[in-house]
Protein backbone atom coordinates (compact mmCIF):
# COMPACT_ATOMS: atom_id res chain seq x y z
CA UNK A 1 0.00 0.00 0.00
CA UNK A 2 0.93 3.23 -0.99
CA UNK A 3 2.27 5.78 2.43
CA UNK A 4 -0.26 7.78 3.58
CA UNK A 5 2.70 9.86 5.37
CA UNK A 6 6.15 10.83 3.42
CA UNK A 7 8.50 12.07 4.84
CA UNK A 8 11.69 13.25 3.05
CA UNK A 9 15.03 14.05 4.24
CA UNK A 10 13.62 16.65 6.76
CA UNK A 11 15.66 18.39 9.29
CA UNK A 12 14.35 21.56 11.33
CA UNK A 13 16.52 23.50 13.43
CA UNK A 14 15.12 26.03 15.85
CA UNK A 15 17.22 29.45 15.28
CA UNK A 16 19.06 30.36 12.12
CA UNK A 17 22.52 29.30 11.20
CA UNK A 18 24.28 27.89 14.68
CA UNK A 19 20.81 26.93 16.37
CA UNK A 20 20.35 23.86 17.61
CA UNK A 21 18.98 21.31 15.13
CA UNK A 22 15.87 19.25 16.31
CA UNK A 23 15.69 17.12 13.82
CA UNK A 24 17.87 15.90 11.60
CA UNK A 25 17.29 14.35 8.15
CA UNK A 26 14.45 12.42 9.22
CA UNK A 27 13.01 9.42 6.38
CA UNK A 28 9.93 8.16 7.31
CA UNK A 29 7.15 6.29 5.66
CA UNK A 30 4.02 5.35 7.15
CA UNK A 31 1.27 3.64 5.85
CA UNK A 32 -2.49 3.55 6.29
CA UNK A 33 -4.54 1.18 9.19
CA UNK A 34 -1.53 1.20 11.67
CA UNK A 35 -1.27 2.69 14.98
CA UNK A 36 2.04 4.08 15.10
CA UNK A 37 3.95 4.72 18.22
CA UNK A 38 6.52 7.65 18.25
CA UNK A 39 8.55 6.88 21.40
CA UNK A 40 11.75 9.11 22.76
CA UNK A 41 12.94 10.58 25.87
CA UNK A 42 12.12 14.24 26.72
CA UNK A 43 13.82 16.56 24.34
CA UNK A 44 14.02 13.86 21.65
CA UNK A 45 12.22 15.83 18.78
CA UNK A 46 8.79 14.14 19.15
CA UNK A 47 6.73 17.56 19.74
CA UNK A 48 8.88 19.42 16.83
CA UNK A 49 8.15 16.03 14.76
CA UNK A 50 4.36 16.59 15.00
CA UNK A 51 4.58 20.34 14.85
CA UNK A 52 5.70 19.61 11.56
CA UNK A 53 3.28 16.97 10.83
CA UNK A 54 0.41 19.85 11.61
CA UNK A 55 1.69 22.85 9.61
CA UNK A 56 2.79 24.87 13.05
CA UNK A 57 6.75 24.76 11.88
CA UNK A 58 8.18 25.10 8.76
CA UNK A 59 10.89 22.85 7.71
CA UNK A 60 14.38 23.69 7.51
CA UNK A 61 14.70 21.11 5.10
CA UNK A 62 12.94 18.40 3.13
CA UNK A 63 9.39 17.77 2.36
CA UNK A 64 6.63 16.24 4.24
CA UNK A 65 3.58 14.81 2.54
CA UNK A 66 0.22 13.71 4.02
CA UNK A 67 -2.39 12.33 1.24
CA UNK A 68 -0.17 14.02 -1.04
CA UNK A 69 -0.21 17.08 0.19
CA UNK A 70 2.15 19.39 2.40
CA UNK A 71 0.53 20.32 5.46
CA UNK A 72 -1.30 23.55 4.73
CA UNK A 73 -5.06 24.30 4.45
CA UNK A 74 -5.96 20.53 2.83
CA UNK A 75 -4.29 18.45 5.54
CA UNK A 76 -5.35 20.59 8.43
CA UNK A 77 -8.68 18.66 7.16
CA UNK A 78 -7.90 15.59 7.34
CA UNK A 79 -5.74 15.35 10.45
CA UNK A 80 -7.09 15.30 13.73
CA UNK A 81 -4.91 16.34 16.61
CA UNK A 82 -4.43 16.22 19.75
CA UNK A 83 -1.88 18.41 21.11
CA UNK A 84 -0.32 18.10 24.60
CA UNK A 85 -1.72 20.68 26.03
CA UNK A 86 -5.10 21.94 26.32
CA UNK A 87 -7.14 24.58 23.43
CA UNK A 88 -10.46 24.02 25.05
CA UNK A 89 -11.70 27.63 26.05
CA UNK A 90 -12.49 27.09 29.66
CA UNK A 91 -15.42 29.96 29.64
CA UNK A 92 -17.35 27.83 27.06
CA UNK A 93 -19.87 24.89 27.10
CA UNK A 94 -19.58 21.35 26.14
CA UNK A 95 -22.19 21.86 23.70
CA UNK A 96 -20.45 25.07 22.05
CA UNK A 97 -17.42 22.89 21.93
CA UNK A 98 -19.23 20.65 19.90
CA UNK A 99 -20.79 23.47 17.51
CA UNK A 100 -17.50 24.80 17.38
CA UNK A 101 -15.76 21.20 15.84
CA UNK A 102 -18.97 20.68 13.75
CA UNK A 103 -18.53 24.16 11.90
CA UNK A 104 -14.72 24.02 11.56
CA UNK A 105 -14.32 20.24 10.43
CA UNK A 106 -16.77 19.07 8.14
CA UNK A 107 -15.57 15.23 8.97
CA UNK A 108 -16.99 15.92 12.52
CA UNK A 109 -19.82 13.47 13.79
CA UNK A 110 -21.76 15.33 16.22
CA UNK A 111 -23.86 11.99 17.12
CA UNK A 112 -20.56 10.02 17.89
CA UNK A 113 -19.60 13.02 20.48
CA UNK A 114 -22.84 12.84 21.88
CA UNK A 115 -22.64 8.75 22.79
CA UNK A 116 -19.65 8.76 24.15
CA UNK A 117 -20.08 12.23 25.93
CA UNK A 118 -23.29 10.89 27.01
CA UNK A 119 -21.53 7.39 28.01
CA UNK A 120 -19.58 9.47 30.71
CA UNK A 121 -22.47 11.56 32.21
CA UNK A 122 -21.36 14.70 31.04
CA UNK A 123 -24.26 17.42 30.03
CA UNK A 124 -23.58 19.94 27.15
CA UNK A 125 -24.72 22.55 29.49
CA UNK A 126 -21.91 22.34 31.18
CA UNK A 127 -19.34 24.82 31.21
CA UNK A 128 -15.78 23.64 30.62
CA UNK A 129 -14.36 25.39 33.36
CA UNK A 130 -16.26 23.63 35.61
CA UNK A 131 -15.19 20.13 34.85
CA UNK A 132 -12.02 18.63 36.60
CA UNK A 133 -8.82 18.29 34.56
CA UNK A 134 -9.18 14.41 33.92
CA UNK A 135 -12.73 15.05 32.66
CA UNK A 136 -11.66 18.04 30.57
CA UNK A 137 -8.84 15.76 28.53
CA UNK A 138 -11.24 12.96 28.19
CA UNK A 139 -13.59 15.21 26.49
CA UNK A 140 -11.06 16.33 24.12
CA UNK A 141 -9.90 13.41 23.12
CA UNK A 142 -13.50 12.22 22.37
CA UNK A 143 -13.92 15.72 19.95
CA UNK A 144 -10.58 14.09 18.29
CA UNK A 145 -11.90 11.06 17.66
CA UNK A 146 -15.23 11.74 16.68
CA UNK A 147 -13.58 13.26 13.62
CA UNK A 148 -13.45 10.40 10.42
CA UNK A 149 -10.07 11.77 9.62
CA UNK A 150 -7.45 10.20 7.71
CA UNK A 151 -4.44 11.14 9.94
CA UNK A 152 -5.02 11.32 13.84
CA UNK A 153 -1.87 12.61 15.65
CA UNK A 154 -2.41 12.14 19.65
CA UNK A 155 0.59 14.16 21.56
CA UNK A 156 1.04 12.27 24.94
CA UNK A 157 -2.58 11.42 24.91
CA UNK A 158 -2.21 9.31 28.48
CA UNK A 159 0.16 11.45 30.54
CA UNK A 160 -1.11 12.84 33.56
CA UNK A 161 -4.49 11.17 34.14
CA UNK A 162 -5.27 8.28 36.39
CA UNK A 163 -5.12 4.55 35.57
CA UNK A 164 -8.95 4.56 35.07
CA UNK A 165 -8.86 7.30 33.15
CA UNK A 166 -6.09 6.12 30.93
CA UNK A 167 -7.99 2.48 30.08
CA UNK A 168 -10.68 5.17 29.11
CA UNK A 169 -8.64 6.78 26.52
CA UNK A 170 -7.11 3.95 25.40
CA UNK A 171 -10.36 2.10 24.60
CA UNK A 172 -11.76 4.78 23.09
CA UNK A 173 -8.95 5.71 20.56
CA UNK A 174 -9.34 1.84 19.76
CA UNK A 175 -12.92 1.97 19.30
CA UNK A 176 -13.64 4.92 16.95
CA UNK A 177 -10.36 5.46 15.01
CA UNK A 178 -10.79 5.29 11.24
CA UNK A 179 -9.87 1.71 9.69
CA UNK A 180 -8.10 3.60 6.78
CA UNK A 181 -6.41 6.18 8.83
CA UNK A 182 -3.42 6.27 10.42
CA UNK A 183 -2.56 6.48 14.05
CA UNK A 184 0.32 8.49 15.46
CA UNK A 185 0.42 8.51 19.26
CA UNK A 186 3.69 10.02 20.89
CA UNK A 187 4.56 9.00 23.94
CA UNK A 188 7.21 8.45 26.89
CA UNK A 189 4.90 6.14 28.69
CA UNK A 190 5.72 2.95 26.10
CA UNK A 191 4.53 0.20 28.62
CA UNK A 192 0.58 1.53 29.20
CA UNK A 193 0.44 1.69 25.02
CA UNK A 194 2.54 -0.94 23.73
CA UNK A 195 -0.52 -3.02 23.31
CA UNK A 196 -2.09 -1.32 21.12
CA UNK A 197 0.52 -0.28 18.88
CA UNK A 198 1.67 -2.15 15.09
CA UNK A 199 4.57 -0.22 14.99
CA UNK A 200 7.44 2.01 16.86
CA UNK A 201 9.76 4.51 16.08
CA UNK A 202 12.38 5.52 18.38
CA UNK A 203 13.89 8.85 17.75
CA UNK A 204 16.80 9.91 20.02
CA UNK A 205 18.57 13.68 19.36
CA UNK A 206 16.61 14.57 16.40
CA UNK A 207 17.38 11.19 14.20
CA UNK A 208 15.42 8.08 13.90
CA UNK A 209 16.91 5.10 15.46
CA UNK A 210 14.62 2.86 14.51
CA UNK A 211 11.16 1.86 12.83
CA UNK A 212 9.93 -1.51 13.60
CA UNK A 213 6.76 -3.52 14.27
CA UNK A 214 5.85 -4.34 17.33
CA UNK A 215 5.93 -8.13 16.71
CA UNK A 216 9.31 -8.07 15.61
CA UNK A 217 10.81 -6.70 18.19
CA UNK A 218 9.05 -9.36 20.26
CA UNK A 219 9.93 -11.79 18.82
CA UNK A 220 13.67 -11.13 17.61
CA UNK A 221 14.68 -9.40 20.55
CA UNK A 222 12.41 -11.40 22.94
CA UNK A 223 11.23 -8.73 25.32
CA UNK A 224 8.87 -6.20 25.37
CA UNK A 225 9.17 -2.98 23.74
CA UNK A 226 9.05 -1.19 27.06
CA UNK A 227 12.43 -3.45 27.68
CA UNK A 228 13.64 -2.94 24.67
CA UNK A 229 13.46 0.66 24.93
CA UNK A 230 15.34 1.00 27.82
CA UNK A 231 18.33 -0.93 26.36
CA UNK A 232 18.16 1.57 23.47
CA UNK A 233 17.78 4.76 25.52
CA UNK A 234 20.59 3.74 28.20
CA UNK A 235 20.95 6.71 29.93
CA UNK B 1 -8.30 -4.41 29.52
CA UNK B 2 -6.67 -7.87 30.24
CA UNK B 3 -2.86 -8.84 31.76
CA UNK B 4 -1.15 -9.50 29.19
CA UNK B 5 2.54 -10.15 29.44
CA UNK B 6 4.23 -7.98 27.11
CA UNK B 7 7.52 -9.73 26.53
CA UNK B 8 5.37 -12.88 24.37
CA UNK B 9 3.85 -12.16 21.17
CA UNK B 10 0.43 -10.76 22.18
CA UNK B 11 -1.31 -12.20 19.64
CA UNK B 12 -0.66 -15.81 20.60
CA UNK B 13 -1.87 -14.53 24.49
CA UNK B 14 -5.23 -13.57 23.19
CA UNK B 15 -5.68 -16.09 20.86
CA UNK B 16 -5.12 -18.57 24.57
CA UNK B 17 -7.72 -16.28 26.18
CA UNK B 18 -9.94 -16.68 23.94
CA UNK B 19 -9.69 -19.98 23.54
CA UNK B 20 -9.99 -20.39 27.70
CA UNK B 21 -13.12 -18.24 27.32
CA UNK B 22 -14.86 -20.65 24.68
CA UNK B 23 -14.39 -23.79 26.53
CA UNK B 24 -15.35 -22.66 29.67
CA UNK B 25 -18.84 -21.73 27.95
CA UNK B 26 -18.46 -17.79 28.12
CA UNK B 27 -19.14 -17.82 24.65
CA UNK B 28 -21.34 -20.90 23.62
CA UNK B 29 -21.21 -23.41 20.65
CA UNK B 30 -23.11 -21.46 17.55
CA UNK B 31 -22.59 -18.20 19.62
CA UNK B 32 -21.37 -14.86 17.23
CA UNK B 33 -18.81 -13.02 18.92
CA UNK B 34 -18.16 -9.49 19.52
CA UNK B 35 -16.64 -7.37 16.14
CA UNK B 36 -12.85 -7.49 15.96
CA UNK B 37 -13.28 -3.81 17.15
CA UNK B 38 -14.86 -4.35 20.47
CA UNK B 39 -13.03 -7.53 21.34
CA UNK B 40 -9.66 -5.21 20.64
CA UNK B 41 -11.16 -2.09 23.23
CA UNK B 42 -12.56 -4.85 25.62
CA UNK B 43 -8.57 -6.50 26.05
CA UNK B 44 -6.78 -3.11 25.10
CA UNK B 45 -4.91 -4.11 21.78
CA UNK B 46 -5.01 -3.32 18.72
CA UNK B 47 -7.28 -4.79 16.55
CA UNK B 48 -4.97 -5.93 13.60
CA UNK B 49 -3.38 -7.67 16.83
CA UNK B 50 -7.03 -8.97 17.07
CA UNK B 51 -7.77 -9.55 14.31
CA UNK B 52 -4.29 -11.93 13.86
CA UNK B 53 -5.32 -13.94 17.14
CA UNK B 54 -9.45 -14.42 15.60
CA UNK B 55 -7.08 -15.63 12.34
CA UNK B 56 -5.46 -17.64 14.88
CA UNK B 57 -8.52 -19.21 16.32
CA UNK B 58 -10.09 -20.18 12.92
CA UNK B 59 -7.11 -22.06 11.33
CA UNK B 60 -8.02 -24.39 14.20
CA UNK B 61 -11.44 -24.36 13.30
CA UNK B 62 -12.71 -23.29 16.82
CA UNK B 63 -14.22 -20.27 15.65
CA UNK B 64 -16.14 -19.60 12.04
CA UNK B 65 -16.40 -16.76 9.71
CA UNK B 66 -19.48 -16.73 7.54
CA UNK B 67 -19.24 -13.87 5.08
CA UNK B 68 -22.77 -13.02 6.07
CA UNK B 69 -23.30 -13.51 9.66
CA UNK B 70 -19.72 -12.40 11.38
CA UNK B 71 -17.83 -14.97 13.81
CA UNK B 72 -19.44 -17.14 15.60
CA UNK B 73 -17.53 -20.12 17.96
CA UNK B 74 -17.59 -23.72 15.97
CA UNK B 75 -21.27 -25.68 16.89
CA UNK B 76 -19.10 -28.91 16.46
CA UNK B 77 -19.01 -29.85 20.61
CA UNK B 78 -16.40 -32.85 19.97
CA UNK B 79 -14.36 -30.13 18.76
CA UNK B 80 -14.69 -27.90 21.90
CA UNK B 81 -14.29 -30.77 24.27
CA UNK B 82 -11.15 -31.68 22.00
CA UNK B 83 -9.16 -27.88 22.50
CA UNK B 84 -10.52 -27.71 26.32
CA UNK B 85 -8.63 -31.29 26.66
CA UNK B 86 -6.08 -30.03 25.42
CA UNK B 87 -5.74 -26.90 27.04
CA UNK B 88 -5.59 -29.25 30.34
CA UNK B 89 -2.84 -31.32 29.25
CA UNK B 90 -0.61 -28.27 28.64
CA UNK B 91 -1.12 -27.03 32.15
CA UNK B 92 -0.21 -30.73 33.72
CA UNK B 93 2.84 -30.88 31.38
CA UNK B 94 4.14 -27.04 32.49
CA UNK B 95 3.09 -28.65 36.34
CA UNK B 96 5.11 -31.70 35.69
CA UNK B 97 7.82 -30.09 34.68
CA UNK B 98 8.03 -27.92 37.97
CA UNK B 99 7.62 -30.67 40.16
CA UNK B 100 10.18 -32.68 37.99
CA UNK B 101 12.89 -29.88 38.57
CA UNK B 102 11.99 -30.18 42.89
CA UNK B 103 12.82 -33.95 42.20
CA UNK B 104 9.04 -35.45 42.73
CA UNK B 105 8.78 -38.89 41.66
CA UNK B 106 6.03 -40.19 39.99
CA UNK B 107 4.33 -41.70 42.87
CA UNK B 108 4.88 -39.24 45.12
CA UNK B 109 3.26 -36.46 42.80
CA UNK B 110 0.39 -38.87 42.21
CA UNK B 111 0.21 -39.04 46.38
CA UNK B 112 0.14 -35.31 46.37
CA UNK B 113 -2.77 -34.62 44.17
CA UNK B 114 -4.57 -36.85 45.09
CA UNK B 115 -4.20 -35.26 48.90
CA UNK B 116 -4.79 -31.94 47.65
CA UNK B 117 -7.28 -32.95 45.34
CA UNK B 118 -9.92 -34.42 48.11
CA UNK B 119 -9.04 -31.41 50.41
CA UNK B 120 -10.42 -28.83 47.70
CA UNK B 121 -13.41 -31.18 47.46
CA UNK B 122 -14.01 -30.74 51.22
CA UNK B 123 -13.96 -27.12 51.40
CA UNK B 124 -16.11 -26.67 48.34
Amino acid sequence: MEDLIMINGLSYSYGKGHGKNALQNVQLGLSAGKVIGILGPNGSGKTTLIKLLNGLLVPTEGEILIDGHNPGKYTKGVVSYLPERTYLQAGKTVGQMLEYFSDFYQDFSVERARVMLESLGIKESEPLKTLSKGTREKIQLILVMSREAKVYILDEPIAGVDPAARNYIIRTIIQNYNEDAVVLLATHLIADVEAILDEVIFIKDGRIVLQSTVEDIREQQGKSVDAYFREVFVC
Amino acid sequence: MWELDANRPIYLQIAERLELAICSGVYQPGERIPSVRDLAAQAGVNPNTMQRALTELERKNVVVTFRTNGRTVTEDKGMIKETRNALAREQVHEFLEKMKEMGFEKEEIIALLTEEGNKDQSMA
